[in-house]
């Protein structure tokens, strides 16, 4: 695409820093792994360090720690209920992770592990999976009426309940879609106006540098947003796992 | 007419839709906006369900994107 021979797209590419092999299938590390690690690393690291002290009025590591609890068990409890309660834990991890590998991703030359749609997947498929057997167990077979909405006429029913079947099963891949398509577009979008700096030189560079520091703050806001909404869809699915039809 | 020139066509195409987006989104804002200058306390409160929607709007434009780029480079 660009000049040189650097596509905007080869920050992309999965590499390999330590091949393994477990009986034919490959399970190396790989730099998607690392970044991984390292965000899980920096969340945990965060969290105890800031927790260290136990002090009665916390310090600054230690009310960011408590500020960040309070956020997702206040979001849980508005959007999820009571019974939202002993999912925290799932919620927490969740939000942490996308928030954390998403800003890691926006240190030069590293890698956003959310920008492959293959971990966004995963992580909506499990929220997906569970969130439904949640329903079921927690209502047995009446989570039906999750796709049976109150006061609706009996002929109108015959087109609703088909939509929003499959709107149900859309979920997984809107939610993935979502953050994995806003980490690659935004990446993407980096790449090709750096690129237009380095074309343009000396004489002209200075203006997509201009719009290249405000497109960092601007995704680095959507990095943050983007883990908010997922984390807060996910809220909204599990309360309509534990009362559906409302 | 070659894959490639209906390629680019359809990529084209499928920008289309950032038009709805773009109504979308400037609806959310600018209702946000009235609504908080009718009632300055509420709009603190009422800003988290803001940026849901705009992040709902926001991923139907990148859905086109994501169409725009499975014709381009998928087919």
């Amino acid at each position: 695409m660009a000049a040189g021979g650097h596509s905007p797209l080869e920050q992309f590419e999965i590499k390999q820093l330590i091949p393994l092999n477990a009986g034919g299938v490959d399970i190396s590390f790989t730099n998607s792994a690392l970044w991984m690690v390292i965000a899980i690393a920096a969340a945990t690291l965060l969290l105890t360090m800031g927790m260290r002290g136990r002090a009665m009025v916390p310090g600054r590591l230690q009310s960011l720690a408590e500020l960040s609890y309070e956020f997702i068990a206040n979001m849980i409890r508005d959007n999820a209920g009571s019974g939202g309660k002993p999912y925290f834990p799932f919620l927490f991890t969740l939000f942490f992770f996308i928030l954390f590998c998403n800003l890691l991703g926006m240190v030069p030359y590293s890698f956003t592990p959310t920008s492959h749609i293959i971990v966004t997947f995963g992580m909506a498929l499990i929220v997906f999976i569970g969130v439904t057997i949640i329903g079921f167990a927690k209502n047995g077979l009446g989570f039906i009426r999750l796709f049976v909405p109150s006061g609706v006429p009996i002929p109108l029913l015959f087109i609703l309940v088909p939509i929003e079947i499959i709107s149900y099963f859309v979920r997984p891949i809107s939610l993935s879609l979502r953050l994995f398509a806003n980490m690659m577009a935004g990446h993407t979008m980096l790449k090709v106006f750096g690129g237009f700096v380095i074309s343009l030189g000396f004489v002209a560079g200075w203006a997509p540098l201009a719009f290249l520091v405000a497109l960092t703050g601007l995704e680095i806001g959507i990095a943050m947003l983007q883990a908010y909404v997922f984390t807060i869809l996910s809220c909204l699915y599990l309360h309509d796992a534990l009362h559906p039809g409302h | 007419m070659e894959a490639e020139a209906a390629k680019l066509i359809g990529a084209g195409l499928a920008t289309i839709a950032l038009a709805g987006v773009g109504v979308g989104i400037g609806n959310i804002f600018g209702n946000f906006v009235a609504g908080a200058l009718r009632n300055p306390g509420a709009a603190n409160r009422v800003f988290g369900n803001v940026l849901l929607g705009f992040a709902l709007t926001e991923a139907v434009a990148l859905f086109a994107l994501v169409i725009a780029f499975l014709i381009l480079f998928a087919f």
